[in-house]
């Protein structure tokens, strides 16, 4: 902005925009950062850097997910639900022990990613009503199988929620190391590059013989395995199970991260950093807004600001 | 198939067949017009045999009181899948409606103070305007409806949590005024909401299928390029529909507030979804082009009777009905695709 202020000739807004569309996000939090170190009180703390943290962890690890369904230029509307799903599973097979708890919850997740890439990839509907018939369904079944919060008390899973390495808790620790993962699988493997392809446009990458059912279902396993991963983990933090509310609007939190984030939702490609930041952008965002006293409202409202101003500026990049 | 064709040609014409095949399911015209006719009486037929199974099942079911109240209930629920219809046959969708629907309650109850007028007009104009942006981002600026939408339904939500001291302050309808009675009157045995959907359907039906600008509906949604080339003015179409689908929204919530003589403001939330359920059950393709406003009211009552049904049975929680609705919607949306002459690519 500042360049182009400088050098009117440059004022082009396309330049202005692309800038906005990359870089704009780390702006946005480098922003929110100096202004909450100038004007709030208790801001430039350890704890509370690790809260903000612990509580953007979740939704930095659906995103990472959202952002590969979206790389292929689909949507996942069902992690809330499969959030809510994991928690009560979790909930159910946590008597017998921590692990087995963790691979059925994972079994679920698996099938019903099985299910959204199933109707995406192979009946061929459109990912936005393929998924929104398990954000519809999912947490019903998350319901039928636990009809209400339960406490859970169970060391293990406390500890998964509250401990740390070396000072800093297992969650952040669990999401960095989620989003480097989903990051190298995008830059450096076959089947980044595929998703990438299938994104940018299906029918060529049919054409050109890439296996275009089989990454597509693997993309939409992949995104409920991070958003139950995200389930346990709320879970775990706070120490009971909630399905009627864990996981609510967690699908338009992870799509603002990573629309925010630069990824365009036309697909074709994924900024893994910018989606990281993006939910930061979010948790910053709120965590101003409240610390100042402001209305939850206001938070809603600037969001949705903050989601238009995104894609404006995402506008005319790739396809329409 | 001539003998000199090369291994190379006969690729391209195979990938091409295949092409063709994925874009233009062939078939027979009969079993054309049979796709055609499921796709579009295929509610109605669930419809009956569900209601007439429950009719039978239960003794509560057909009763005067039962049918009576699952009209009225339905009424709101319809009025908004009235508008989403519009705007899902363009191609769109709108995920604002939950929260204009929840904003309109509250703005009616609130200016029910001033008089009736005022509590119907006032939700409809300040929704309406809201679609008016929604319409003007998407058709003008050419983002994508679903982001668009949902960044107003955020919005949307957060205006109606300011105005109501985030969700503490319930405004009231005046108890005997014409609002109240508009909301909680019958006439002929029927609430008046319902009679008031009725009258919108049957205007949506007319508007949709007699008026030129209905045909400029299913133009843009069939073939948006086609639609401009043609000379339809395509963005202002999207932008009436967009505000169509605002002001139904809010008269909606206004008529609900009306309802419940007050302005709830846990409302309307995952609205939005039942529309869009009811809408694609009752056979509007989401890829536009190609819907019905009497599907969308099929669908609206299959899902309340659906509901009903799961009430009657008691020992079965409410969480069952998601699961079901999900279940059938997953049904549905299948057998379009399958039936549905314009398949996706692939």
């Amino acid at each position: 902005m500042a360049e182009a202020a400088i050098r009117p000739a440059a004022l082009d807004r396309a330049r202005v925009l692309q800038w906005m569309q990359t870089y704009g996000v780390y702006a946005g939090v480098a922003v929110l950062l100096v202004v909450n170190i100038a004007v709030t009180p208790h801001f430039l703390s350890a704890e509370n850097f690790r809260t903000q943290a612990v509580q953007v962890a979740p939704v930095i690890i659906v995103a990472l997910g959202m952002a590969l369904a979206i790389g292929t230029e689909g949507i996942d509307l069902s992690v809330g639900a499969v959030m809510a799903l994991a928690a009560s599973v979790t909930a159910l097979y946590l008597g017998y022990g921590l692990v087995p708890a963790l691979l059925t919850v994972a079994v679920f997740a698996a099938v019903v990613g099985l299910a959204n890439g199933a109707l995406v990839a192979w009946v061929g509907v459109q990912p936005i009503v393929a998924t929104l018939a398990l954000m519809v369904g999912g947490r019903g079944i998350a319901l039928v199988l636990l009809p209400q919060l339960k406490d859970l008390h169970n060391p293990a899973l406390a500890s998964l929620g509250s401990g740390d390495v070396l000072g800093i808790p297992y969650l952040i620790v669990i999401a960095a190391a989620l989003a480097l993962l989903v990051a190298f699988v995008i830059r450096r493997t076959t089947f980044g590059r595929q998703l990438l392809a299938i994104g940018d446009n299906r029918a060529a990458a049919k054409l050109a013989g890439l296996p275009v059912r089989r990454v597509l279902m693997l993309v939409y396993v992949a995104c409920a395995l991070l958003a139950a991963v995200a389930g346990v983990l709320a879970t775990a933090r706070l120490q009971a199970s909630d399905p009627t509310s864990l996981g609510n609007l967690m699908e338009l939190s992870a799509i603002t991260a990573v629309v925010v984030g630069g990824t365009p939702l036309s697909g074709g490609r994924v900024n893994i950093a910018g989606t990281v930041a993006g939910a930061v952008l979010i948790q910053l965002l709120t965590a101003t807004l409240i610390k100042h006293d402001l209305p939850p409202s206001w938070t809603q409202i600037a969001q949705a600001i903050v989601i238009v101003l995104a894609v404006y500026a995402a506008r005319g990049r790739g396809k329409r | 198939m001539t003998a000199t064709r090369t291994e190379t040609e006969e690729t391209v014409a195979r990938t091409e067949k295949e092409l063709l095949d994925a874009a233009e399911p062939v078939g027979s015209s009969r079993s054309e017009r049979l796709s055609a006719l499921v796709q579009q009486h295929g509610a109605l037929a669930v419809l009956v045999i569900v209601s007439a199974v429950a009719s039978l099942s239960f003794d509560s079911f057909a009763t005067g009181d039962n049918l009576s109240n699952m009209a009225t209930s339905s009424a709101f629920l319809a009025v908004v899948a009235l508008g989403m219809t519009f705007v899902i046959i363009t191609g769109g969708i709108d995920l604002s409606v939950g929260s204009l629907f929840a904003l309109g309650g509250v703005l009616a109850a609130w200016g029910s103070q001033y008089g009736t007028l005022v509590a119907l007009l006032l939700p409809m104009a300040v929704c309406g305007l809201i679609g008016v942006v929604n319409g003007l981002l998407i058709a003008r600026s050419r983002l994508a409806p679903f982001i668009v939408t949902l960044a107003a339904m955020l919005g949307a939500r957060g205006l109606m949590l300011s105005l109501t001291d985030e969700g503490a302050n319930t405004y009231l309808v005046a108890k005997g005024s014409f609002l109240a009675e508009l909301g909680q009157g019958t006439t002929l045995g029927l609430g008046n909401p319902v009679w008031i959907t009725l009258a919108l359907f049957v205007a949506g039906a007319v508007v949709l299928r007699r008026s030129r600008f209905g045909q400029h509906v299913y133009a843009v949604g069939g073939n948006e390029d086609a639609a401009a080339l043609m000379g339809a003015p395509v963005a202002r179409t999207k932008i009436i529909v967009y505000t169509l689908s605002g002001v139904l929204a809010g008269l909606a919530g206004a008529l609900n507030a009306a309802w419940l003589a007050s302005g709830v403001t846990i409302l309307g939330n995952g609205m939005e979804l039942e529309a869009i359920s009811a809408v694609v059950i009752g056979g509007t393709l989401l890829t536009g082009g190609l819907g019905y406003v009497s599907g969308s009211l099929v669908g609206v009552l299959l899902l309340k009777v659906i509901q009903n049904v799961i009430n009657q049975i008691g020992s079965l929680d409410s969480s069952y009905q998601q699961v079901v609705s999900g279940a059938f919607l997953a049904v549905v949306v299948i057998a379009q695709t399958w039936l549905g002459r314009r398949r996706q690519l692939l």
